[in-house]
């Protein structure tokens, strides 16, 4: 894939980096013992899951009576942190499949984390659909599996099971597109493994990657049509996790805006999150020059710009509410705005619609400290926004005689603190054991972007990729 | 083959046959000795030694693997004879009687496999027309382990023999020396078991029976000349109640539930009766009737003389009477009540909840006055619901602080906990040489007598009951003693020295009087015998120029002073069944509280305290005081209540009756006070109510008291708006399309469901709806509904299937969504039964991931249990919130200690019904049970199921018939004739525009008033572009 990159374009890696420079910065981390930055958070993370492991044991041990849900609030926190983290899952497909369809060389640094962050989330979520379920052993009957019943189906109406299938596919298809992306990286690995056992399993899994043209073309054949699978799976999966909602007759939840408005919510904290974690590793792994202050510029551009249709999907419900004359769907607004949990609402409001807009300044768009507090509020507001679609509907829908309360627990809490632990635990070994940036693709857009690109290596060709030892 | 004589051998071993060869022949591996010697000593001459190690092997391991699985084997020992008419799995129905004191009901007793499960009402009884919560609640008292297990002494278990020798040893040394024996009672229905307590007096001369009455209406027999007259209210045109909740707890509430009911029922067709009685109430508290009347107002308890002279005088100076005196009080309504009462006469009913006696004799006069006597008041046939005598009480107290007392036996009396001045008579009890008590447990009394001879449940006992005169109703038993109990009646008879058998003494008293031992069989089969015997009566017209000196001596016209106002919960009542978890956890029909008593204020008063109003959130703890003595309780502000009026129920705070009851609540009966020596259940004394600066939880399955003015929820109208149009009130939203307003309902996705055989419906009538809460119970005891305690409640959790919704009406505009929040101070209030809707469009089923939730063929939206999965997305997408999840595994857990955790409380459950397990979701399944036994029933004989042959247990339990269930297939099934008149009436569907198409219809609620201003139609045009 020979890529013409206009030379008006602003340097992508930085720092005078040759091929090897590469290699060595990325592989640095995976062959060397692991620094003391990542034992402490690595070990921080191992507590953090320990704590959740033991509420989500207790939760299923006792039942889920342990959270603070009641007989009008069925669903509170567990959907909210399903919904929440299905979301943040969206960045990386985003980024591999969309941005690589577009050309977006940009992505190229970012994209790896970015894949790894989506399986992480959406195995979080999945924590999550296994947790909120009342008898959770049972899971595998919302699968359409064979079963001793005769002819007994799930229900192809329900939006749960759509939900199954949607997460389940972008799980899956984001794990092998994330797979195969690896297996060229992990052959350099390979290739410069010193120990017996780094070489078996790095040589394992990159299952004989040879650096052939052949093999090169049949990747790019495979990852283009991986990335075209991956596509509408960006749209599909959250329009589904939409459905949820949309599809009910609860007032606040039965919207047709929600496809669209969640899709670009998910977007919205998928690139926030990535933002969040790739600031932190560029410090961490010293990785300045592959993610540099334009990363976090696009980055920012892209977090405004679904902010800003996140705002006006907020504004859209109110105006439906209001043009509709349905008196449960205006109830159902008003109370979300001045009723018991106003601050919900507001919190949501501030942290999505309105930080975002911030960004239109350029020097905050180029702060780091600004850009990584900026993409942590817009998450927090994310989460509120699914806990205000969720409980805010629920808690006073159509009887007033049902209108109730609902209260996290410490389990509802350390659940959800779970997740984070499961989340952080993963990264972080991904970030120790698997090479962080994508080297090949790196290389790929350095040629006559970098400015100190050394002379004699111009001669090496148009071959645009190729296995560097 | 067949000609083939050629031997193969298989060696030189077999060739030579050699004796060690021939040992071994027959085995597989003949050449392994050692595995033959090993072979030969554990299994006798067989080659398959290792064969049998894997099958054991096998077999063990599948063994255990399975033990593993399988739920651990219960012991079930199959009958050795097998009784005659107890067929497994086949229900047997016996009539009995429920007596709880006064509290009396015909009752038919399911049985299954000899337990006792279900009561419903008995319909062969012309008094009992329905039963209340706490008769359905009765059949777990049966079940309560912690009522005693046989007789002790001194607190020490002991055996009937030695027990009784020494009463009779001690009685007869009491009675030797003369000494004054009391028998301590609540009102005794029996007229047999008088005759017993009359033998016992015969062999104990000394002995006198003290009646009285935790809900004592003393002061009303008294001004009736020692009588309770009949009321009927069937009869009544004009109500006008004074402080009586007599749909919830006046005397016989299900009777004259039942009456009431009749005076509402209207009908839309044709021709239909569009005529109903106005009923006025005037009371302290917001009572369930007040909740349920057309005009309703307040007074303070210190006014309730004056209010009762003041009608007095109002009549009489309209009907040409003489006044008689008395300070005027001027109330809301009250004008027009006179005119009311003057327009009907004769049919008017004017009642009492007094309890003194000047009141009381007022009131006769009235209704005298209107001529009521010998129409909706017969005196002529006297009932027996309370015969309790506080002046006898009290002389009994003052005797016993005294040491005037020989010897006591409280027979099912609880007076130290019932009792205003039951400390005083704790504390004289160890005076009384001889203590005996017949209660069923070790309660506050039982405790501190020195003989508990513990009386046996109605449900293990003989007996009968004279409700009115000349009516009779009869107990057997439907099981044998459960513990090593005794009736009451048997004891007493022992210790009169005769022989100690009721059930003959009961049976030769009856064969005797109904003329053979044929008759009294078919008594006990009916359940009932109901000669009648009226007789000619003189209105008792005495003192009325007394009462009035004692009404304005005792009263007060104007009082800014905090009063306290003491009432009985509809669900509770006098506690004597406050260990019945089903009636703790059923929420008391106006406040909509359970697990406990609370400090009742209006919203006015609240704001005089500095104690908001809260919504959904904890409440305030105050301490009131009266007197000096004080409780500290939960705070509610009671719309509807008089102002600078605390109301506090009694029926709670038992310190002695079980693990359910105890330390529930606080005990207000020793804040009652006295009027003309008659307990007055309010004090007017010194009333102090501050808050403790600590937050209070109250456990209420609702919180939110309005509805928002949301018209699809409840429709409501006045009857002359009904009178002109039928369908006055009903609320029908359009949608606009594309083609012009459609109704809401035509627009659909759905093809609809087709019932090809039965089409199962409901019709509830929120006009006869009086929100006393038996169905609810009932469907508990049907259903096999958890009981989830307290804590579980506040978390907003109780299973309940059906509940009734009770709405207040709101002073605000439609608009100010914040204000339709807060109640009115003095509201409109409307009760609507809400379960399943069995819809045709089922949010639920079409959200569930595994079909757990499905339609039938005959329109009932059934849950699987099996199936479910617990994602609790149908209970969400449920608009009418019916759906109940199992959040723990509510059976056999130790912090759900009810029914369903131990074996004996077990019993009670209904073996048709599955009791659920830890996450899955549960509701209504209009006792698809019930259907199922009918149908197969009604397929036995060869035909299809008639109408009433199935009933719900909710439907079956309305004492006022408020809830219809049948066949909607069926054109001449009493719900399809009432559809048939309603369609085009008053029936509607709850929030019908979302288009879920229920089957269970309700009918427009109609008040009894004149129309109100326009404001609330221009709303309704407001909301009708919705």
């Amino acid at each position: 894939m020979s890529h013409v990159v206009s030379p008006i374009r602003e340097t992508l890696v930085s720092g005078g980096k040759s091929y090897h420079d590469v290699t060595n910065d990325i592989c640095k981390q995976v062959e060397g013992e692991p620094t003391k930055e990542w034992k402490i958070a690595f070990g921080v993370s191992c507590l953090v899951f320990a704590y959740g492991a033991y509420c989500l044991g207790y939760t299923w041990w006792q039942g889920i009576g342990v959270w603070g849900l009641n007989k009008t609030v069925g669903w509170a926190w567990d959907i909210t942190n399903f919904v929440w983290w299905v979301g943040i899952g969206h960045a990386g497909t985003l980024i591999s499949a969309v941005l690589l369809l577009f050309r977006q060389k940009w992505r190229t640094s970012i994209n790896r984390s970015a894949e790894a962050m989506t399986i992480f989330a959406v195995l979080c979520a999945a924590s999550f659909i296994l947790a909120h379920m009342g008898r959770p052993w049972l899971f595998h009957w919302a699968l359409p599996l064979p079963n001793t019943f005769g002819s007994l189906w799930v229900n192809f109406n329900s939006p749960l099971v759509w939900d199954v299938f949607a997460i389940s596919t972008y799980l899956s298809v984001s794990l092998v597109f994330w797979y195969l992306g690896l297996v060229p990286d992990l052959a350099t690995i390979r290739d410069r493994a010193q120990t017996k056992a780094s070489k078996f399993w790095y040589g394992a899994f990159s299952l004989g990657w040879n650096g052939s043209a052949k093999t090169w073309a049949r990747y790019e054949y495979v990852s283009l049509i991986l990335a075209g699978i991956s596509t509408p799976l960006v749209l599909s999966v959250h329009t589904i996790v939409s459905m949820d909602f949309a599809t009910s007759v609860i007032p606040g939840w039965h919207t047709t805006i929600f496809p669209p408005y969640f899709v670009a919510g998910a977007i919205f904290s998928g690139f926030a999150m990535v933002q969040s974690l790739l600031l932190i590793t560029r410090v961490v792994f010293k990785l300045e020059d592959y993610i540099t202050i334009e990363h976090i510029e696009m980055m920012n551009i892209i977090v405004t710009v679904t902010g800003s249709i996140v705002g006006i999907a907020y504004l859209t419900e109110f105006f439906i509410a209001w043009y509709s004359g349905v008196e449960y769907e205006s109830y159902c607004f008003i109370n979300r705005a001045t009723g018991p949990y106003w601050w919900a609402y507001w919190m949501m409001m501030t942290c999505n619609v309105i930080s975002p807009q911030l960004f239109w300044f350029k020097k905050i768009r180029q702060s780091i400290l600004v850009s990584f507090i900026l993409s942590v509020v817009v998450n927090v507001g994310m989460w509120f926004e699914r806990f205000v679609i969720i409980v805010s509907s629920l808690h006073r829908d159509y009887l007033p005689s049902s209108w109730a309360m609902f209260t996290p627990t410490m389990y509802d809490i350390g659940d959800y603190i779970f997740s984070f632990g499961l989340f952080f635990t993963l990264f972080f070994l991904f970030a120790k054991f698997l090479p962080v940036i994508n080297m090949f693709e790196v290389k790929s857009v350095m040629r006559g972007v970098s400015t100190n690109f050394p002379a004699k290596k111009k001669s090496s060709g148009d071959k645009s990729k190729e296995t560097v030892h | 083959m067949e000609n083939n004589t050629k031997r193969y051998w298989r060696g030189i071993e077999e060739l030579t046959n050699n004796a060690e060869f021939v040992k071994y022949a027959h085995r597989e591996f003949g050449d392994a000795p050692s595995e033959n010697e090993k072979g030969e000593a554990l299994i006798d001459g067989t080659n398959t030694v290792r064969r049998d190690f894997l099958k054991v092997l096998g077999f063990g391991v599948s063994a255990v693997a399975l033990a593993a699985c399988e739920a651990p084997v219960k012991k079930a020992i199959p009958y050795l004879n097998k009784p005659e008419d107890v067929e497994p799995t086949i229900a047997n129905w016996y009539a009995s009687t429920f007596i709880d004191g006064g509290d009396y009901a015909s009752v038919l007793v399911k049985t299954r496999e000899g337990r006792p499960i279900k009561i419903e009402v008995n319909p062969m009884s012309s008094i009992t027309k329905g039963i209340s919560a706490r008769v359905h609640a009765s059949v777990l008292s049966l079940y309560d382990n912690e009522k005693l297990k046989g007789a002790t002494i001194g607190g020490k278990p002991s055996d009937w023999a030695t027990t009784d020798k020494e009463i009779i040893a001690e009685l007869g040394k009491v009675s030797a020396r003369g000494g004054q024996i009391r028998i301590v009672s609540n009102t005794i229905v029996s007229p047999t078991t008088k005759k017993v307590i009359s033998e016992f007096i015969a062999k104990h001369p000394t002995t006198k029976l003290v009646t009285y009455d935790a809900n004592s209406v003393s002061g009303l027999i008294q001004a009736n000349g020692g009588i309770l007259p009949s009321y009927n209210f069937s009869k009544a045109k004009t109500i006008v109640s004074i402080g009586a909740d007599f749909l919830g707890t006046w005397l016989a509430a299900d009777e004259f539930s039942e009456q009431w009911a009749k005076t509402r029922r209207v009908s839309s067709a044709e021709g239909g009766n569009k005529e109903m009685s106005r009923h006025y109430q005037f009371e302290s508290i917001m009572s369930m009737t007040g909740a349920n009347a057309d005009y309703r107002s307040t007074y303070k308890p210190s006014q309730e003389g004056l209010v009762v002279t003041s009608l007095y005088n109002a009549l009489a100076s309209k009907l040409g009477a003489t006044p008689i005196g008395g300070a005027s009080i001027k109330i809301d309504h009250f004008d027009k009540a006179v005119s009311d009462l003057v327009a009907t006469k004769a049919a008017s009913i004017v009642v009492s909840g007094s309890n003194d006696p000047a009141v009381q004799t007022v009131v006769i006069a009235i209704n005298a006055m209107l001529g009521a006597y010998g129409n909706t008041i017969d005196a002529g046939m006297p009932s027996n619901y309370r015969q309790g005598s506080d002046a006898e009480m009290t002389s009994f107290i003052n005797e016993a602080k005294a040491g005037q007392i020989g010897a006591v036996i409280f027979y099912n009396a609880n007076p130290v906990y019932n009792h205003p001045r039951g400390a005083e008579l704790a504390e004289a009890l160890p005076k009384i040489g001889l203590t005996i008590s017949t209660n069923d447990r070790a309660d506050e009394t039982g405790s501190l007598c020195k003989y508990n001879t513990p009386d046996s449940h109605y449900l293990e006992s003989w007996n009968d009951a004279e409700p009115k005169r000349g009516f009779f109703s009869f107990t057997q038993p439907t099981i044998s003693t459960i513990f090593k109990t005794r009736q009451a009646q048997s004891s007493l008879l022992t210790w009169a020295g005769l022989n100690g058998d009721y059930a003959t003494y009961l049976e030769n008293a009856w064969s005797s009087t109904l003329g053979g031992k044929s008759a009294w069989s078919k008594a006990l089969h009916d359940g009932v015998y109901e000669p009648g015997a009226s007789a000619s009566f003189n209105v008792p017209q005495t003192g009325l120029a007394d009462a009035v000196v004692s009404i304005s001596k005792n009263y007060k016209a104007n009082s800014d002073k905090m009063e306290l106002a003491i009432y009985e919960k509809v669900i509770m009542g006098t506690g004597s069944q406050a260990n019945n978890p089903w009636l703790q956890e059923c929420p008391e029909p106006v406040s909509k509280a359970c697990w406990g008593n609370y400090a009742m204020v209006s919203l006015a008063t609240a704001k005089k305290l500095g104690l908001d109003q809260e919504i959904e959130l904890d409440t305030h703890e105050v301490e009131v005081s009266v007197n000096g003595k004080s409780v500290k309780l939960p705070f509610i502000v009671q719309p509807g209540q008089a102002n600078d009026t605390v109301a506090i129920a009694i029926g709670y705070g038992r310190t002695k009756a079980g693990k359910s009851a105890n330390e529930v609540g606080a005990n207000i009966y020793p804040f009652a006070s006295v009027i003309n020596g008659n307990i007055a259940f309010s004090n007017t004394g010194d009333v102090q109510v501050k808050a403790t600066g600590k937050s209070a939880q109250i456990a209420r399955t609702q919180t939110h008291n309005t509805v928002m003015a949301r018209e699809a929820v409840v429709q409501e109208t006045v009857l002359s708006a009904y009178k002109k149009n039928v369908e006055a009130g009903r609320f029908k939203p359009e949608i606009s399309t594309a083609e012009g307003k459609k109704t809401a309902t035509d627009i659909s996705l759905w093809n609809g469901h087709k019932y090809n055989n039965h089409a199962w419906g409901m019709v509830i009538d929120l006009n006869t709806c009086t929100g006393c809460s038996a169905c609810v119970v009932s469907c508990n005891a049907e259903n096999n509904i958890a009981v989830v305690g307290r804590q579980e409640v506040i978390n907003r959790r109780e299973m309940h299937w059906m509940r009734i919704d009770r709405y207040y009406s709101s002073d605000a505009d439609v608009e100010d969504v914040k204000g339709l929040e807060y109640a009115s101070e003095n509201p409109e209030v409307v009760f609507q039964p809400m379960l399943c809707q069995h819809c045709n469009n089922a949010p639920c089923e079409t959200v569930c991931p595994v079909l757990a939730t499905t339609h039938s063929s005959e329109g009932l939206n059934q849950m699987t249990y099996n199936r479910c999965i617990g994602t609790r997305y149908c209970a969400n997408n449920c608009p009418y919130k019916v759906r109940r999840f199992n959040w723990f595994r509510y059976y056999q857990t130790d912090e759900y200690d009810f029914q369903f955790n131990n074996d004996l409380g077990r019993m009670v459950i209904n073996p048709d019904v599955t009791v659920r397990s830890r996450g899955v979701m549960e509701k209504c399944s209009m006792c698809v049970q019930r259907i199922q036994a009918g149908k197969l029933e009604a397929k036995k004989e060869k035909r299809r199921p008639k109408d009433g042959d199935i009933q719900t247990a909710c439907s079956q339990s309305c004492p006022t018939n408020a809830i219809t269930f049948g066949d909607m297939n069926d054109e001449t099934s009493e719900i399809s004739k009432l559809l048939e008149a309603e369609h085009k009436g008053r029936a509607f569907g709850v929030i019908e525009e979302i288009n879920v198409k229920p089957n269970i219809s309700y009918l427009v609620k109609i008040r009894n008033k004149d129309e109100k201003v326009k404001k609330e139609e221009a709303a309704v045009e407001h909301k009708e572009h919705a």
